[in-house]
C-alpha cells in the first residue's frame, strides 16, 4: 500500500517554545554546534491506490497543518 | 432563554458553564458532540477543557464534531456563541475567529487569578459590561498564547475586535497581551481566561465573570 509522509512545521515567524527548550539543554550535553532548533509534526498514511495528491494535499491544509501558524510538506514514498 | 453548552470528549468546565448560565437567569441545555441538532437554544457556550485531548492541536479535531457543523452554520447567521479556553481554540480552528493559540511562550501552564481589561461592550457577551473596566477572572492554560499575522492584528484593533486583554502581566506570550476577541458583527466571542469561574465568591476570585453571562440575557432580551 502506498505511503505518504506530511510533514507539519510553524511558520518560521512563529515563535517555537519547544525547540527553544530543546535548544537549551543542548549545551549541557556537549553539543554546541547546534545553533537553533526547530520542532515539527511528522504523518505518515497509508493510502489505497491510486493516490490522489490533490485531495491529500486538502486533507493536510484542513486537518492535519493550521494554516494560520503552520505549513507542510507532502511526498508519496515509492 | 435557552443557552446549549457543548460537551465534547474531554471537557472540563462544562458543568461550571451550565452553572454560570443558570446563576445569570438563563436555562442552560446540554448539548453532545456527536448530535448536530441544538435544541432551539439561543446561544451556544464551548466550554474549556482538553477535548479530544488536546491531540494534533487544541480543538483541531473537535472542530470537525458534528455539532460544530451547526453551530458554525448558525454562528453566521448570528448565533451568539462564546468559546472559553478549549472553546476559544475551536473557534479558532473553526475559522469562525481569526488567529491560533499556541503553546505558552514561557512553556509552563499557567493558572491564577487574571486581571483583564474591558476593551469591547457591544458584543453579545460584553454589553453589559462597563468599558475599561477592569476584571478579575481565573486563566488555566498549557497553550493560550495568541498568534495572529500582523495585518490580522492591525484589523483587528482598528475594527475594535480586541473584547479583552490581559491588564497586570501577560501569562502566556499573547501578542498585544489578547485575551480574547470577537468576530466582526460580535456574536462570536473567544476568550482565554474562564468568566464562568467567577461566578460566585465562595468559589471564585470575584463575580466578574458573571456579567458575560448576563449580557447575553439583558441584549436579547431587550
Amino acid at each position: 500500500m502506498p505511503r505518504v509522509v506530511v510533514d507539519v512545521m510553524l511558520k518560521p515567524e512563529i515563535l517555537d517554545p519547544q525547540g527553544t527548550a530543546i535548544l537549551g539543554a543542548l549545551p549541557r550535553l556537549g553539543f554546541d554546534e547546534v545553533t537553533a532548533v526547530r520542532q515539527g509534526k511528522h504523518f505518515e498514511l497509508e493510502v489505497t491506490e491510486p493516490v490522489d495528491e490533490g485531495r491529500l494535499r486538502q486533507l493536510a491544509d484542513i486537518l492535519l497543518a493550521n494554516s494560520v501558524i503552520e505549513e507542510f510538506t507532502l511526498r508519496v514514498l515509492p | 432563554m435557552r443557552v446549549g453548552v457543548v460537551t465534547f470528549p474531554g471537557s472540563l468546565d462544562d458543568r461550571d458553564a451550565q452553572r454560570a448560565v443558570r446563576l445569570a437567569g438563563g436555562e442552560p441545555v446540554a448539548l453532545w458532540h456527536g448530535d448536530e441538532d441544538l435544541r432551539r437554544v439561543d446561544a451556544v457556550v464551548l466550554p474549556g477543557g482538553f477535548s479530544y485531548g488536546d491531540y494534533l492541536r487544541c480543538g483541531a479535531i473537535a472542530r470537525f464534531a458534528p455539532v460544530m457543523r451547526t453551530v458554525i452554520e448558525r454562528a453566521a447567521q448570528g448565533l451568539p456563541v462564546l468559546g472559553i479556553c478549549n472553546g476559544f481554540q475551536i473557534l479558532c480552528e473553526s475559522h469562525l475567529l481569526p488567529g491560533a493559540l499556541t503553546r505558552n511562550a514561557h512553556l509552563h501552564f499557567r493558572n491564577r487569578d487574571q486581571r483583564l481589561r474591558v476593551e469591547n461592550v457591544s458584543t453579545a457577551w460584553t454589553s453589559g459590561l462597563q468599558r475599561d473596566a477592569e476584571i478579575v477572572v481565573p486563566v488555566k492554560n498549557g497553550e493560550g498564547c495568541f498568534v495572529a499575522a500582523p495585518d490580522v492584528l492591525d484589523r483587528l484593533e482598528g475594527e475594535g475586535r480586541v473584547v479583552v486583554r490581559y491588564a497586570d502581566g501577560n501569562p502566556n506570550g499573547s501578542v498585544r497581551d489578547i485575551a480574547g476577541i470577537c468576530n466582526a458583527n460580535g456574536n462570536v466571542v473567544g476568550l482565554m481566561p474562564h468568566p464562568e469561574h467567577a461566578v460566585e465568591t465562595l468559589t471564585g476570585p470575584s463575580t466578574d465573570g458573571l456579567g458575560f453571562f448576563t449580557s447575553l440575557l439583558t441584549a436579547t432580551v431587550s
